[in-house]
């Protein structure tokens, strides 16, 4: 240790003000205090502080993330696999994955990273540590199929227009990986939405018979449309409902094992990182609206059952990792009740009511995200007028 | 009757060298100090000068703001310095003090029957009054108001805390008078607040007070917290406060007509080689309590408790209001990958570190601050230590925001510094909550 101190000591000056690349100062900030706590000390108010920070609050969340992005690059290899009728190991199958996951991360992390470090030297302010989640999350959302360049793109559109024109970490409105996914699917929907974007399949390698890359989502879209009564065959090509929940079914790359994604759910509870709350109050939400449908009947969609909508499409994965991001999220104790028991119902809403888009949960997420402000307003005035009241009695 | 109020949230950190019972006798210092920085927001009007003799009770130096209000002289000697810092502001009155202390007597004679006029006239003349605190803000108060009710805390829950139980052992009788002093300043009622876990026979001789019991952890203790739960503080109301240690006070100088500011303090934590209760006199240098009494070098001396005191050097003067001292190790240094792998146990209320949160049982703190600032990112952590019905976290942006509208409405006048200290040991993005709120309590006076 001694010794590696003596080398960040020796290198400091260079990055320093006045040093040779002391335009690199950030960065180099950034680097060091990865690697060592300062020898700072408290100055003012209390003279002792909790071992907690930041940094380690957001790599709670990047190993949450590890269980559902580990299961996503095997499950890459398995759907390809799968859909051209090849028999491979478990290992060749997260090989084949990890190769097709690795570019998005890399792409994402270093264009993410270097956005922040400039903008961090630009205003002189320390580099956050929240983008070692957002540029996790933003490859774990994309179809395995995105070019590289759409991520670096929509990672960049994210950063700026998510995130610094609102002040830089803790000051942004919405959720910056889902602005990256939202930049992409407005953008560049054909990219992003479909049955080939799932499961990267170039051309001319030849499929099984039957195959179609289509997501529960997107058949039940169709169902529904065309007055096709709901029924199990409607689950993504050749998969049973435990399938969905197991996560063997095309979709983005870490969003479809809920098994592996409640183990996240798990670390960031157990952890208290995550909020208990709105991850309750969404599935309550979700479980509400698709219980009034199932009430109502009618077509596809309404007879589906309501906790099916639970164990497909990302809801599971925006619920636990995006509904909590608590910057984006209700602030208040209250108020993330409300937050999270409506995303879930737009979820549902979107899903059944859109016949466009058939995913729901990214919408709800940041039509919620906008109207976090407000209700968290709300509740701070019901603390305001029992303050008031008190006076007048 | 009083009220029973059990407080939930909060939280209790166990540090290393709480200090024993026992009460060690060391040689009465040589200088003393009384340091206007101590008091908020005063500018002090001096009164003697260097080399005056003076007796204990002579006042040294008077409020500017209100020139009846007098801080006087702890013991009798010389003047030794004024101390001065940057734009001549009066950091210090140093006194070399006396052999023996020779006071100045006051007539408080028949105090019983005295009106509150007389009895505040008193207490403004010999130097007591500057233990009284008035909240809103938490100044010195103001002798031109009657406050609608004054609180005693009369148990400390802060970590490392002294034991009043010990400290105020034999002040039975002033702690009587002293209460009796008080009822007479207040329209209202004055309201002792006792812990059910803790020892309170102290007080057992006091009468004609609302007793009300708490039970839970720090801060508990806090009288801003006692005074949310019992009776909370609106737009335009004033509440005074003060310690038992300082009621002690104005009992025997009722008693006695001396000022006799001697009092029994805990000097505690992990650098302290005795930790225990000492015997020593309000303004005291405290290097005879230190001397041969510390573990190590590298240390941070605070007046007061280890959340708000204040830091001292290790031959500095104990703070007018503190009743402990708090010494623990200076963390000055690096520590490798400690936000991933801690190096060494340290208190915190996040599952994080389960084994620290769930399974040591006291630590060893250092000043370390265990992170860099941040901007706000998590939510819902404040709750946790904030027992009183205010939004925290929402407060202090407010603060930050300079949003007079907004502060009024979520309570500023509730709270002082210290109530929102616990807030601050727990931040994740270590915002200087309390530096914060000491802004916007400023920005307030002002303003009203």
């Amino acid at each position: 240790m001694k010794f590696l101190r003596d080398q960040v000591d020796k290198l400091k000056p260079t990055f320093s003000e006045g040093g040779k690349l002391s335009f690199l100062h950030s960065t180099f900030d950034a680097l060091e205090t990865f690697l060592f706590v300062p020898n700072h000390t408290t100055h003012s108010g209390g003279h002792i502080r909790d071992g907690i920070d930041l940094k380690r609050t957001m790599f709670i969340v990047v190993i949450a993330l590890l269980p559902a992005l580990m299961f996503g690059m095997w499950n890459l290899g398995y759907q390809f696999h799968r859909a051209t009728g090849m028999e491979v190991s478990l290992f060749e199958n997260f090989w084949y994955g990890m190769l097709q996951t690795l570019p998005i991360i890399i792409v994402s992390y270093g264009v993410g990273l270097g956005i922040e470090m400039a903008f961090a030297q630009f205003k002189g302010h320390p580099v956050n540590e929240g983008f070692l989640v957002t540029g996790l999350l933003i490859p774990m959302v994309m179809p395995a199929d995105v070019p590289l360049w759409m991520v670096g793109l929509a990672t960049a559109f994210a950063v700026v227009i998510g995130k610094e024109v609102f002040g830089g970490t803790g000051m942004n409105l919405l959720n910056p990986a889902l602005t990256a996914r939202m930049f992409l699917y407005i953008g560049y929907t054909p990219e992003m939405s479909g049955d080939k974007c799932w499961v990267p399949i170039a051309d001319g390698v030849a499929t099984v018979d039957g195959y179609s890359g289509a997501t529960t989502l997107g058949n039940v879209g169709v169902a529904s449309s065309n007055g096709t009564p709901w029924s199990d065959s409607l689950l993504s090509w050749g998969t049973s409902i435990s399938d969905s929940i197991m996560g063997t079914i095309p979709g983005s790359i870490a969003e479809t094992s809920v098994i592996a994604i409640l183990l996240g759910a798990v670390i960031l509870i157990v952890t208290g990182v995550g909020s208990w709350k709105i991850m309750l109050s969404t599935v309550i939400g979700a479980l509400f609206m698709g219980g009034i449908l199932n009430l109502a009947g009618g077509n596809a969609w309404y007879d589906m059952p309501a906790w099916y909508h639970l164990v497909i499409g990302g809801f599971m994965f925006g619920t636990v990792f995006m509904t909590t991001d608590p910057v984006s999220a209700a602030q208040t104790e209250r108020g993330k009740w409300i937050y999270g028991f409506f995303i879930g119902l737009l979820t549902v809403l979107i899903r059944v009511y859109n016949p466009g888009y058939p995913e729901g949960i990214m919408m709800a997420i940041l039509l919620m995200n906008v109207f976090a402000p407000l209700i968290d307003y709300r509740v701070i005035q019901s603390n305001i007028k029992t303050r008031l009241n008190r006076v007048k009695a | 009757m009083g009220q029973n109020i059990k407080i939930k949230r909060g939280l209790d950190i166990n540090l290393e060298g709480s200090p024993s019972n026992d009460i060690y006798s060391v040689n009465s210092p040589a200088t003393f100090a009384i340091k206007p920085t101590d008091i908020k927001g005063l500018v002090p009007k001096m009164n003697v000068k260097q080399g005056d003799e003076v007796k204990a009770g002579d006042c040294l130096f008077t409020d500017k703001k209100n020139e009846r209000i007098c801080f006087t002289a702890p013991v009798s000697g010389e003047i030794a310095e004024v101390v001065r810092g940057d734009r001549r502001a009066i950091l210090a009155v140093k006194i070399l003090a006396d052999s023996k202390v020779s006071f100045k007597s006051f007539d408080t004679s028949g105090y019983e029957t005295k009106s509150a006029d007389e009895l505040k006239e008193l207490l403004l003349t010999s130097g007591l009054w500057p233990f009284i605190v008035q909240r809103p803000f938490g100044v010195l108060a103001d002798p031109s108001v009657t406050p609608k009710a004054i609180h005693v805390s009369g148990f400390d829950s802060a970590p490392l805390a002294a034991d009043v139980s010990i400290t105020l052992k034999g002040e039975e009788a002033n702690i009587k008078a002293g209460f009796e002093v008080l009822k007479k300043l207040t329209s209202g009622k004055v309201h002792l607040n006792l812990h059910s876990a803790k020892d309170s026979s102290v007080y057992a001789a006091v009468e004609g007070v609302e007793r009300n019991d708490f039970s839970g952890p720090h801060p508990s203790g806090l009288v801003g917290v006692q005074i949310n739960k019992i009776d909370p503080i609106n737009k335009g109301e004033v509440v005074w406060t003060l310690k038992p240690q300082h009621v002690a006070f104005i009992g025997k100088f009722f008693e006695t007509g001396n000022l006799n500011l001697e009092q029994t303090i805990a000097v505690a934590g992990s650098e302290v080689s005795k930790p225990g209760y000492y015997t020593t006199i309000v303004g005291a240098d405290v290097s005879g309590l230190l001397a041969n009494n510390l573990l190590s070098d590298n240390v941070r001396v605070i007046s007061g408790n280890v959340l708000t005191g204040t830091k001292i050097l290790k031959n500095g003067y104990l703070g007018m209001h503190d009743t402990q001292i708090s010494v623990i190790p200076e963390g000055d240094h690096y520590e490798l990958l400690g936000w991933l792998f801690p190096s060494y146990p340290r208190p915190t209320i996040s599952s994080t570190f389960p084994i620290f949160k769930f399974l040591k049982k006291t630590f060893k703190a250092n000043t370390n601050p265990h992170g860099e600032h941040r901007a706000y990112v998590v939510t819902g952590q404040y709750e946790k230590v904030m027992p009183m019905d205010i939004m925290p976290q929402q407060l202090i942006k407010s603060i930050i925001a300079k949003d007079l509208e907004q502060m009024e409405n979520l309570g500023i006048y509730e709270v002082i510094e210290e109530d929102m200290a616990l807030c601050e040991f727990v931040c994740t993005s270590k915002i200087d909550v309390q530096r914060v709120l000491s802004e916007g309590l400023e920005l307030m006076a002002e303003e009203s």
